[in-house]
């Protein structure tokens, strides 16, 4: 019989901690919509995702109701298009990207992630049309997210690329400038970009993946801030210990729901993303599980080793508890969407040579940051750089989504999930002669394992 | 197959009488339930059999929602299985 408080355990998860399933995302390989027409190869894609994934949204409906869980995104990711639609000029680009908005409308999803490239050691053609495309396809739609790979451990930094985002952050900024540049939120700039990740606005399906697939992100930060509140004072390995039980209860779930709904929709099961991923909401906070580490405010000294210890324990944790663990899989930080941060952000214990560092020890990077929206490109391009160093040399994915609006102290509104951030200052010298001599930085020489 | 019905709220006179009757018309067999009233605060656990369930498991997890409305209660229905992957390796 099951146990009468296991029960109670994961009913006060769900209700008072806010467990959930982040997302649903399934993958859907676009290798066979290409072509040289931009509207026939437009509407293939409509075509081939609005059938493959039609009955995602009431699937998960169905599989949130039986199990009492609740499944808050349900999404899709494609083929990068600079691949799939790679004989394309910038205007046929632009018009995929339409279709990809009109398909996420007709299937109800919130994101569909993929209008993207892997440009980590050069262009193709389509890539670079792609790239050219970016800003103009961001603003004119609603619900395409898209991220470009600049960098790998195996193949150094594109620094060509680099520089291009540089100007491609601040181009979506001015497009989308009436919406707080809502543009740059679903804009991700990457190394060592994983190709199964379920979370926007990074997910794209990769091109060693199978036809269709089924990839689940957990979440849960309320429920390892209450589990190390509830431990009292006790040292820091029964704090991992507490963090890796909670990390094995949440990933069993994000298992189940994975294989139910790998099973009724009849696609196969890709990975569970073992990522804490906040929200803005009060309770869901990484920040908060760092303050109840022992620290006064997030940001402030000691900040890097307890968020070491959190994306490890959350790791080991939740590797035993599914069978493929994948995507990015450790603690998020974005600023804008984490209450704590954002609280840490205003006050200033927050800055950004301090969430460099934190992203030297988690999954992701520089995330959903509010930057001066009088920032040059070069400035933007030099942020860039330095992430993806961090991520080629440590041989993890980094990346980073900036949001130049404003002057610093202001607070940038996006609304929902994505929340609010203060825009933080940054350094005022200029790299720009380094990214003006463009080129490559070469693969470090941990790439040469072979 | 078995489902997990916990009922919270305020005590009142019938609690149990009407969940075991929604149970009843569904076809859910009740397996075990447990009780505690604490603080006037009523809280209960159903372990129920929902392998003749006659209606969609969803619209009974609907039905049981609607009655805990009507009655002032929190009444969630959920699938075991959620429980079983959380605290059974």
């Amino acid at each position: 019989m099951i146990d009468r408080n296991d029960i109670f355990e994961t009913l006060n998860m769900i209700r008072e901690e806010r467990l959930d399933i982040r997302t649903v995302t399934m993958g859907i390989s676009l290798w066979d919509c290409g072509g040289d027409s931009a509207d026939r190869v437009a509407e293939r894609i409509y075509d081939k995702i609005t059938s493959r994934a039609r009955d995602l949204v009431k699937v998960c409906a169905t599989i949130e109701k039986e199990y009492g869980i609740p499944i808050i995104n349900k999404r899709v990711s494609v083929t990068p298009i600079a691949l799939a639609a790679g004989a394309l000029d910038r205007d046929g680009m632009i018009k995929v990207a339409k279709a990809l908005d009109r398909a996420a409308h007709e299937l109800g999803i919130n994101f569909i992630g993929g209008y993207g490239a892997l440009v980590q050691k050069g262009f193709s053609n389509g890539s670079r049309e792609l790239i050219a495309s970016i800003p103009e396809a961001l603003a004119d739609t609603e619900r395409v997210c898209s991220s470009v790979n600049v960098a790998s451990t195996k193949a150094g930094i594109n620094m060509d690329a680099v520089a291009e985002m540089g100007r491609v952050i601040l181009r979506t900024a001015e497009l989308t400038h009436k919406k707080g540049a809502i543009g740059c939120a679903k804009l991700v700039v990457f190394a060592n970009a994983p190709e199964d990740n379920p979370f926007m606005a990074g997910a794209f399906h990769g091109v060693g993946e199978a036809e269709t697939v089924i990839n689940v992100g957990v979440s849960g930060p309320g429920v390892v801030a209450s589990a190390i509140r509830r431990a009292g004072d006790v040292d820091l390995t029964e704090i991992a210990e507490t963090i890796k039980r909670t990390a094995f209860k949440i990933t069993r779930m994000g298992q189940l729901v994975a294989e139910e709904a790998s099973r009724r929709l009849n696609v196969p099961f890709g990975i569970v993303d073992l990522s804490l991923a906040p929200t803005p909401a009060v309770g869901d906070s990484v920040a908060e599980i760092l303050e109840n580490i022992g620290l006064e405010k997030c940001g402030g000294c000691g900040t890097t080793a307890a968020l070491a210890m959190l994306n490890d324990a959350v790791k080991k944790g939740g590797v035993m508890a599914s069978s493929h663990v994948g995507g990015l899989s450790g603690a998020f930080i974005p600023v804008s969407e984490d209450a704590g941060m954002i609280a840490a952000a205003s006050c200033g214990a927050l800055t950004l040579a301090k969430l460099e560092a934190m992203t030297a020890v988690c999954s992701v990077g520089l995330d959903m940051i509010a930057i001066p929206g009088d920032t040059t490109a070069e400035t933007i391009s030099g942020v860039i750089a330095d992430e993806m160093a961090i991520g080629m040399v440590n041989s993890k994915t980094t990346a980073v989504r900036l949001i130049p609006f404003g002057k610093p102290g202001d607070m940038v509104t996006f609304g929902g999930l994505l929340g609010e951030a203060p825009v933080i200052e940054l350094p005022r010298y200029s790299p720009s002669r380094m990214i003006h001599r463009g080129g490559r930085i070469p693969a470090p020489i941990q790439s040469l394992k072979n | 197959m078995r489902a997990v019905l916990s009922v919270v709220g305020r005590d009142a006179v019938g609690i149990i009488a009407s969940v075991s009757q929604g149970c009843a018309e569904c076809g859910v067999n009740i397996l075990d339930i447990s009780q505690t009233v604490l603080h006037d605060y009523f809280t209960m656990i159903m372990i129920t059999d929902i392998d003749r369930i006659n209606v969609p498991f969803t619209e009974f997890v609907d039905r049981m929602a609607a009655l805990g409305r009507e009655k002032g209660l929190e009444i969630h229905a959920m699938h075991e299985d959620i429980f079983n992957a959380m605290h059974r390796i």
